[in-house]
């Protein structure tokens, strides 16, 4: 590097750029904390829905689904399940996941196998109402088509 | 070695090495459950072998950091380490905690690991990469406190020279963004959003410092470059890490719940993000050019190389191919996902601890001049083994992603192919994939048996050979 560019400058852009790009981030979060309310409808969560997240948790399921993208990769995403499998009927949807759920591990060979997890008809229910309340939040439209 | 307390780094280099052999098997039992449903999942089902393949990967890195800064702290602050008998303490409980959490994973069903530790009262399990019991998170904190403490009071008594001021800020933001991983809010959006300040901020943030402080220490000394020169180098490089990765994050907040505007600030900050990684590149090049003396540990400089390079390519090239968002709302959750991962980490972090382990090892061991010549060469046969079928597996996630995306995701509702199908379609990447994890084991037991080859043999010269500098 050119003689001119000393390390202080150097030393200066790390601190300044650093400093003031983490203070732009923490700006950027205050106005997004603001801006959440409309769009992830936190309204909706009832304690059904928190316990389905819980559920969510204590089983793992990120291990193999994937979440509005995030997670492994290995089944199916789940964040427009209910659209995928429930047509947008919550009735239709929370009978699918109680068959679905009973059905498990599908004794096809060479299929990826999920475990049967032992749920109670309300644990399934709760399950479903959070995957309910999650394909309603405003992700930008993502993903591209039903299949997820 | 210039002082005893760096031998407190051998049992960290060690454990990190047996940990990330573990991950490794861990990760062909995967490959091979992405092909055959049926592949020992009565035993070990998917979601168990990917938490033990992502957390041993977390943890083995920090043992290797740990390891790192014990290493060249103390050389850098020219003075002994504050307390060696912490670091040794610290081992034991990092490593007892370790291998308890993966039994955990491994004996009893994940539900009822929650149920054991008490998740209930303060919940954080379950999360990617974030399964961890409450209760290990608490010791990793406890650890962290305890290595951030050490190393901190060695750098206050000795010499602050920038790697050691880089190197703690990055381990400080370490062990602060960790914290995050506490924060477990009932709304879903919200804990996704600072999950995220855990991981980004993390991979995509403090430890770009770390990487940038050990490969600095390890080019100054492999090369005898002017610390000066290095020092610059460094500045200049996590200035810009910093600089694009901080706000880079929203290439994250896309399709999980923020606003409209994180699709412009993520796609243009990340799409600088790969600036860093090509300097870093130029940096090591740039150094080892203008070398002081011919090192005999050649295979140091050798990683030190390649982790710039691998880590430009994982990092860089392929976080930018899917980075903006209008293609990112295509690839998002895809095999590309996993291609990037997997290059990224491997090149970045795990090069960059095999480089520290590479270039200190043999000091610790009495080889002040580097192993044998024997040995340097089946590690550098290793070496190109271990980057060569990275970029394998790179290149068949690649593709089966590409290939995703087109079955799954570009046709419209009723003509795309269900996720199912898809994979089914696809796997003749995931057969390669595989194939290619095959012979990065192979490189990483031909890398492990180069420490038990040659060890009789006398390094041939007594003192680094001076030679003039020539461009590489």
């Amino acid at each position: 590097m050119a003689e001119r560019f000393t390390k202080g400058m150097a030393r200066n852009i790390y601190y300044g750029g650093g400093v003031f790009v983490f203070l732009l981030l923490l700006g950027l979060t205050f106005d997004t904390m603001l801006k959440l309310p409309k769009r992830d409808h936190r309204e909706n969560i009832t304690e059904a829905v928190a316990r389905g997240k819980a559920l969510w948790e204590h089983n793992n399921c990120i291990g193999c689904h994937s979440i509005m993208g995030e997670g492994a990769y290995y089944a199916p995403e789940l964040a427009n399940v209910f659209d995928r499998r429930g047509g947008g009927n919550e009735q239709a949807f929370k009978g699918f996941m109680e068959s679905w759920m009973a059905a498990q591990p599908l004794q096809i060979e060479g299929r990826r196998k999920m475990p049967q997890f032992h749920l109670s008809p309300e644990q399934v229910n709760d399950l479903s109402e959070f995957l309910i309340w999650t394909s309603r939040i405003d992700d930008n439209n993502w993903p591209p088509n039903i299949e997820g | 070695m210039k002082f005893e307390s760096q031998m407190v780094a051998k049992p960290y280099f060690i454990f990190a090495l047996t940990l990330f052999t573990g991950q490794i098997l861990f990760g062909l039992i995967l490959g091979l459950q992405y092909v055959s449903g049926d592949f020992l999942t009565t035993y070990i089902p998917f979601n168990v072998a990917r938490m033990v393949h992502t957390n041993l990967l977390l943890v083995w890195l920090l043992f290797g950091f740990m390891g790192a800064s014990y290493y060249l702290v103390p050389e850098e602050s020219d003075t002994e380490l504050y307390s060696p008998w912490l670091a040794r303490v610290t081992f034991w409980v990092f490593a007892a905690a370790g291998v308890a959490t993966v039994l955990g994973y491994l004996l009893v069903p994940y539900a009822k690991l929650a149920e054991l530790t008490y998740n209930h009262l303060l919940p954080t399990m379950g999360r990617e990469f974030l399964e961890q019991p409450t209760i290990t998170k608490i010791g990793i904190v406890l650890v962290c406190l305890s290595y951030v403490f050490n190393i901190g009071m060695t750098i206050l008594k000795g010499r602050k020279t920038v790697i050691n001021m880089v190197l703690i800020t990055g381990l400080i933001g370490l062990a602060v963004f960790f914290l995050f991983s506490f924060y477990n809010p009932e709304n879903l959006v919200l804990d996704k959003y600072f999950w995220w300040w855990v991981v980004h901020l993390w991979v995509e943030g403090v430890w770009e410092l770390i990487l940038g402080a050990i490969l600095a220490f390890v080019l100054i000394k492999v090369t005898g470059v002017d610390r000066e020169v290095v020092e610059k180098w460094l500045y200049v490089i996590i200035a810009l890490a910093l600089i694009s990765g901080l706000i880079g994050m929203g290439h994250h907040y896309f399709w999980i719940g923020p606003g409209e505007y994180w699709l412009w600030l993520g796609s243009i900050f990340s799409a600088l993000e790969p600036v860093p990684f090509f300097m870093m590149v130029m940096f090591a090049f740039k150094m080892v050019g203008e070398r002081r003396f011919e090192h005999q540990n050649q295979v140091a400089i050798k990683w030190a190389l390649g982790t710039s390079v691998m880590a430009f390519l994982g990092a860089g090239v392929w976080g930018f191919i899917h980075t903006l968002a209008p293609v990112n709302y295509y690839t998002h959750g895809s095999q590309i996902t996993a291609a990037h991962g997997h290059l990224a980490f491997f090149g970045a972090y795990a090069m960059i601890v095999l480089t520290i382990i590479s270039y200190a090892m043999p000091i610790l061991r009495g080889r002040p001049h580097g192993n044998s010549l024997s040995a340097q060469r089946l590690e550098s046969f290793a070496f190109w083994m271990m980057c060569v079928s990275m970029i394998g597996i790179t290149l068949a996630l690649t593709v089966a992603g590409a290939w995703q995306v087109a079955l799954q995701r570009l046709p419209e509702a009723g003509e795309a192919l269900n996720f199912m199908a898809t994979q089914d379609k696809i796997a003749p990447m995931f057969w390669l994939r595989e194939a290619f994890g095959l012979i990065f084991f192979l490189g990483l037991v031909a890398y492990l048996s180069s420490f038990f080859v040659g060890s009789k043999e006398a390094v041939t010269l007594e003192q680094p050979q001076l030679a003039k500098p020539t461009a590489v």
